[in-house]
């Protein structure tokens, strides 16, 4: 059957539309990528709650948290890149710090700008976030996953690190399927083995499920969309009633999902993990999924992993 | 401006540099010479131009006061608490844990404080923001901003001056504290500003120059800056002295970051106290 595939981004684009609609103190924020970031419906349909600072991320933080300030809910949009490192101080002084209704935007997660290379594929700034007092950091696992917690993110009141893809990826919900900031969803059942993902890499936990199923192995597969706050008691039912869990993330292996699980198990003083993730290197110009690859981000080491996790 | 009201604002000013002085002496700790050399702009935007509302911080018609050079903050604290914002002791609890009067200025600490600062070059996007948010929502109020000369070397600065411009905000005073020091040395040794005052017009602003120490002709300019509505967002560049009002401290570059000790706040206030000038009946 053929997987109907559709970039993150691009449920952004669509739900921060019906999120201005609703609510006309929802601006969007962008630094001259809005195009490739998907906001320019919302640009056509809404131009007064539409502001473009230039590229200037430094600049469009700081006017986001005075907007902010004055009741405006403004959406901060570029690549995640620059969305946590290049202003990362300014989101830390001027939006964490006075705990404001500012929410950051990313398209560009991960190795998903592949052929843009190294320079543009966010592998740290998920985990950067995740440090900073008073954030809440999302990675949706499909389009209508981005749908959903894009208008949740709008009507949350504090600062929100959201993270998309650029590249197409399958879509695994349903459109009414409902999300709930910091509630992981469960989509499969199984007792042998968790597997913890997010973002994209929630699909390669499926299907890595099937196949281990088919091997007689039940893996539980758990969407983790919301790193911070991490479902802790969540992750403390696997440690429970599963016991060996992986994690899989489009993201540095270090401070990330794998790390934020780790802290969990650790604490728990019981489980066994393996983080799957990248591994602690640059990426390269490539095509996504050979990117994925060299990282051992594929359904096969997720099933080689859980084996082993089960000897 | 009658004289009466200029030898007022004078004196405000006067007995905001002696609270100055004398929270950061208590505190052992804190910026005196910026604060000193901003004392002026912030007693004029304080007690004449500023329509703020001590029993009603956070109302939303208010003027807004950014201060982005953050670390001079003990001249907006003085300045809050005497205009009522909070009792006048609470001054004395300056960096002093559980106090609301944080050493970097805090929003949701210290009610009348606009947004958070302290690391420098990031309060004028803050003000920019506040200015636009005004203009969407058609309000009146206006957005204060006291920038460093030494922040002006940050590139966010300028960032923050192309927004203003491009969306016309006239609702926007941004004052530059041109006390010519840095924390390291002059501004010529560190970072030459070149030209402050044609840089800010080349970035868009209707720019204004003045003694920023001399309480007549900031009135005089903010009078202007604020009565001229063309589209343009609006600068002063206020040559001032940075540790103005206590002759040791005067354009000393080591009095940045330092408080007095018990004899030199003594000399302090006997220098500062003799500034008041007596009211004519």
């Amino acid at each position: 059957m053929e997987t109907r595939k559709i970039a993150t981004r691009d449920g952004f684009g669509e739900a921060i539309v019906e999120a201005g609609k609703k609510n006309p103190n929802v601006l969007v924020v962008d630094i001259d990528i809005g195009k490739s970031c998907k906001t320019a419906a919302f640009h056509k349909e809404l131009p007064d709650q539409y502001l473009n600072v230039g590229i200037a991320e430094q600049n469009g933080a700081g006017v986001a948290a005075g907007l902010a300030t004055c009741g405006k809910i403004p959406f901060v949009v570029t690549y995640a890149a620059f969305g946590s490192m290049r202003i990362c101080e300014m989101i830390r002084q001027e939006i964490c710090y006075p705990n404001l209704n500012v929410k950051i935007a990313c398209s560009h997660g991960g190795l998903t700008p592949a052929n843009d290379g190294a320079s543009h594929q966010a592998i740290e700034d998920m985990g950067i976030m995740r440090t900073l007092p008073n954030m809440t950091v999302i990675m949706p696992a499909d389009y209508y996953a981005a749908k959903a917690l894009v208008k949740a993110a709008a009507e949350f009141e504090g600062p929100v690190y959201l993270r998309f893809t650029r590249d197409a990826i399958p879509v695994i919900y349903d459109e009414n399927e409902t999300f709930e900031i910091g509630k992981a969803k469960k989509l499969s059942d199984g007792d042998d083995v968790a597997i913890i993902a997010n973002g994209d890499t929630v699909r390669l936990a499926l299907e890595a499920a099937q196949q281990l199923r088919e091997k007689g192995i039940g893996a539980r597969v758990v969407d983790m969309h919301t790193i911070k706050p991490l479902d802790v008691n969540c992750v403390n039912t696997c440690i429970e009633q599963v016991g060996k869990i992986i994690t899989v993330e489009d993201h540095n292996i270090l401070n990330g999902l794998g790390s934020a699980v780790a802290e969990v198990i650790a604490e728990a003083g019981k489980g066994k993990l393996k983080r799957i993730g990248v591994q602690d290197q640059f990426g390269q110009s490539a095509p996504y999924e050979r990117l994925l690859e060299m990282n051992g981000i594929t359904v096969e080491n997720i099933v080689a992993q859980a084996e082993k996790l089960l000897k | 401006m009658d004289r009466k009201e200029l030898i007022q604002l004078k004196n405000k000013a006067t007995e905001l540099r002696i609270r100055i002085v004398d929270m950061i002496w208590k505190a052992q700790s804190g910026h005196p010479g910026g604060s000193l050399s901003v004392a002026d702009f912030m007693t004029a935007c304080y007690f004449k131009y500023m329509n703020v509302d001590p029993a009603n911080p956070r109302w939303a018609d208010r003027d807004r006061f950014v201060l982005s050079k953050g670390h001079v903050c003990p001249a907006q604290y003085a300045a809050l608490a005497m205009k009522g914002f909070f009792p006048l002791e609470v001054l004395d609890t300056l960096r002093k844990e559980g106090s609301p009067l944080q050493g970097h200025p805090s929003m949701n600490k210290c009610p009348g404080i606009d947004i958070s600062t302290g690391s420098l070059g990031q309060g004028l996007a803050c003000a920019v923001g506040m200015a636009l948010a005004g203009k969407m929502d058609k309000k009146d109020y206006r957005v204060f901003a006291a920038v460093g000369d030494g922040e002006c070397n940050e590139g966010e600065i300028w960032e923050a001056c192309g927004t203003a411009h491009k969306y016309k905000l006239d609702n926007l005073v941004v004052f530059v504290d041109w006390n010519n020091l840095q924390l390291d040395g002059t501004c010529e040794e560190i970072m030459p500003p070149v030209n402050l005052a044609r840089k800010f017009e080349a970035f868009g602003f209707e720019v204004f120059e003045c003694d920023g120490n001399d309480m007549a002709q900031l009135v005089e300019v903010m009078d202007k800056a604020l009565a001229s509505k063309n589209g343009l967002p609006k600068c002063i560049v206020g040559k001032t002295v940075k540790g103005k009002g206590v002759s040791y401290m005067e354009n000393v570059c080591g009095w940045h970051g330092t408080a007095p000790n018990d004899a030199q706040y003594q000399q302090a206030m006997e220098e500062l106290n003799a500034l008041y000038i007596k009211e004519e009946a």
